[in-house]
């Protein structure tokens, strides 16, 4: 009788379980957004603090060989931004350019030459070489549009926006205080720095 | 996966037919299972690892210049330098009159340097004001971040905060010229 038993159990049905595996593969593939290749990479450091970012109402202010970008999550509050910082700037935007620009990642041209990185795809946008947002005082390109997101931030989800700073680890701090100078200047006190993981016997 | 072939070879004779239809009806289904969940799992943890960790940083008002002369008792603040080159600086209390055994000295990060130092600097801050009858009162660390200091520097100073739990902390700007010199190698 063992015998027998053993060799029925040889093969099991395993339709039912391919069925449920190829379900749930099809649900994570489908809610796993696909990653927009970063405009400037940066090698941030590491931390023992396990807080996450927040997913929605947040700016990331990605800050590397001394330039800065800017990316903001939620696709109707970037076009409000877009179109508040056309009117700031006179700068014209169709409404193609609006959508694109809702879709793509962060970005670091002065506004006056966004409508060229908006137009590329996004394999060429790593590649363009990026200045980054202007932020000196003569020409406060980066303060405008923390303050321009924050007001479309505020009409479309009537939430207050989130900041975080992403530096590169070798980065010099003055480059930093700036940013965080600019943010400041709004009173815009507190914000998140994003670090790697490690453990903590370093 | 090798008997679907033979379903199609066999199709002319009549009573061959027969029977690889049978055999054709159970398909081994382990492999593709397997790629199944190994798929699964991929996509499992890279959508829920992807996402990035960060660090809260709260910095106190800019235009309130009324609560910056506060003062505190300089038992308990300890200062720390960042410099360039992941150097690093503390003493405590005031520069020109450390407290006993708090004279500038250079450490390194870490387990084995800075973290070392501040939790036992914290454990007698903690004594001292117990003595005082205040044990709430815990210790200040005020971090002072040179030109050339990096980020990273910052970032594992602040990490050090979190790990050691210091109650105050702060980020101060100012460099005094003392502090200058004593971060660009000891001339005094």
């Amino acid at each position: 009788m063992a015998v027998k038993t053993q060799k029925k159990a040889t093969s099991i049905d395993m339709t039912a379980m391919c069925d449920v595996a190829f379900l749930l593969l099809t649900f994570f593939i489908l809610t796993a957004t696909a990653k927009i290749p970063e405009a400037l990479p940066v090698d941030a450091p590491s931390s023992t603090v396990q807080t996450k970012l927040p997913e929605s109402d947040l700016v990331t202010l990605t800050i590397g060989k001394n330039k800065v970008f800017f990316d903001l999550i939620g696709r109707e509050v970037r076009i409000r931004t877009l179109e508040l910082m056309a009117e700031k700037y006179g700068v014209e935007f169709s409404e193609d350019d609006r959508i694109e620009f809702s879709k793509m990642g962060g970005f670091g041209v002065p506004i006056e030459n966004l409508k060229q990185i908006i137009e590329m795809t996004s394999a060429e946008r790593v590649k363009a070489g990026q200045p980054g947002i202007p932020k000196d005082s003569l020409d406060n390109q980066l303060a405008e549009w923390v303050q321009n997101a924050r007001i479309a931030n505020i009409e479309i989800k009537d939430k207050e926006l989130q900041f975080a700073i992403k530096g590169d680890a070798k980065e010099e701090y003055p480059s930093i205080r700036k940013v965080m100078d600019i943010l400041q200047d709004q009173k815009v006190n507190s914000f998140s720095l994003v670090t790697g993981l490690r453990g903590k016997d370093f | 996966m090798a008997e679907l072939n033979t379903g199609d070879g066999g199709g002319k004779k009549g009573g061959k037919k027969v029977r690889s239809k049978k055999q054709n009806s159970k398909v081994d289904l382990t492999a593709m299972v397997d790629l199944a969940f190994l798929l699964i799992t991929f996509f499992m943890l890279t959508t829920t690892l992807s996402k990035p960790q960060s660090m809260e940083l709260g910095l106190p008002d800019k235009d309130e210049k009324t609560d910056t002369n506060i003062k505190v008792d300089e038992n308990r603040t300890m200062t720390i330098l960042i410099g360039k080159d992941n150097k690093l600086v503390r003493y405590v209390g005031i520069l020109a009159s450390p407290v006993a055994g708090g004279a500038p000295k250079d450490f390194v990060y870490g387990k084995e340097g800075i973290r070392a130092e501040l939790l036992s600097r914290k454990k007698s801050v903690l004594a001292y004001s117990t003595a005082k009858g205040k044990p709430k009162n815990g210790m200040i660390v005020i971090i002072k971040p040179s030109k050339k200091s990096t980020y990273r520097n910052l970032v594992d100073i602040l990490d050090e905060m979190a790990i050691v739990d210091v109650p105050t902390y702060a980020i101060v700007n100012d460099f005094t010229p003392e502090e200058t010199k004593l971060l660009e190698g000891k001339k005094e």
